[in-house]
């Protein structure tokens, strides 16, 4: 047995760990989104999303129209109490792992609404993973964003069909 | 017809229903019993006036008056590019009030968005629903005593 054969760690924890991260690197760049735009927030949406700031750049350029298809839920302008259970609804129909981005401030936090018809926060209906902040936000800070949340789907524990349940 | 003249066949025509008229920024403006309002109205719409189509309607909440509610309907004239601007008290006793669905279609919708927002009752409507909140809201919130931060949610939020 040569010096470099016995300095291999064992060969079941190499894989996992490398499987992780390669896993990591795949979800990041193929991001499939669902845009459920609501509000004036769709306008700068729509500019990010096209060939002017291009978010096809990073991986993400491909919109789903179906939340079965997508996974990561843009959720972009004002959620109302009325139509909160459609959000609960999509965001359930997402396949995982699905991740979710509140994009400008009414869905960050409600906004200038803070009155009766307004949710305060999509974070009170769905979880949230990225926060993006602005009234609208400007293309680049909806990129950074993405960057934001792509670094967090790298570093983050992936979860696939054949590893075992820990609990 | 001479710009004055709508108000004046308006008071010839309902001497008792029209309380005050006068022009503000260029409109007219006519200030009507609340019983007055299908007539009236029905006469700006067939009569000389042919204000044959209703730009809005809406209602303001005056909390500390009395009467409190006050119900504005703004008129056009297509062939004549005029408007009017029809106004009525309602009070907190009583807050029926006579539908225009039955002149305007469009008055529906918003006879609903008032009634959804303020809680006035449109006589004669045919299907006086909330339009905008959903069912099982309590309360009207436009309305000057709805709590600032009230929240009814339709699904339990997570704090």
């Amino acid at each position: 047995m040569t010096e470099t054969q016995k300095k291999r760690p064992p060969a079941g924890q190499f894989i996992t760990t490398q499987f992780n991260s390669l896993l990591g690197w795949a979800r990041k760049f193929s991001l499939f989104h669902y845009p459920f735009v609501t509000a004036c927030c769709g306008m700068e949406y729509m500019s990010a999303a096209c060939a002017h700031f291009d978010i096809d750049r990073f991986g993400a350029g491909w919109t789903r129209f179906s939340p079965r298809q997508s996974d990561m839920l843009l959720v972009v302008g004002t959620i109302t109490q009325k139509e909160a259970p459609v959000l609960r609804t999509v965001y359930d129909q997402m396949t995982e792992p699905k991740w979710v981005i509140a994009f400008g401030t009414c869905a960050v936090s409600g906004g200038i609404y803070d009155n009766y018809a307004v949710v305060q926060g999509i974070d009170q209906i769905i979880p949230v993973d990225i926060y993006i902040p602005g009234c609208p936000p400007r293309p680049e800070t909806v990129l950074d964003g993405l960057l934001k949340l792509q670094e967090k789907i790298q570093h983050q524990d992936q979860d696939w069909r054949w590893k075992k349940k820990r609990s | 017809m001479e710009e004055k003249a709508i108000l004046e066949l308006v008071r010839i025509e309902f001497p008792a229903g029209v309380r005050e008229t006068a022009n503000s920024l260029g409109d007219e403006v006519a200030v009507i019993e609340k019983g007055a309002l299908l007539q009236i109205a029905a006469f700006l719409r067939d009569g000389p006036g042919k204000f044959d189509m209703l730009l809005d309607l809406t209602c303001v909440d005056y909390a500390r008056e009395d009467p409190r509610f006050e119900m504005v309907y703004h008129f056009f004239s297509l062939s004549r590019n005029q408007r009017i601007r029809i106004k009525t008290r309602l009070g907190e006793g009583d807050l029926r009030i006579s539908s225009l669905t039955s002149l305007w279609k469009n008055a529906d919708w918003l006879e609903r968005e008032v009634y959804d927002l303020f809680g006035i009752h449109f006589e004669g409507h045919p299907d006086l629903r909330r339009l905008f909140m959903y069912d099982g809201f309590e309360g009207h919130p436009l309305r000057k005593d709805y709590p600032l931060r009230r929240r009814q949610p339709l699904i339990r939020l997570k704090e």
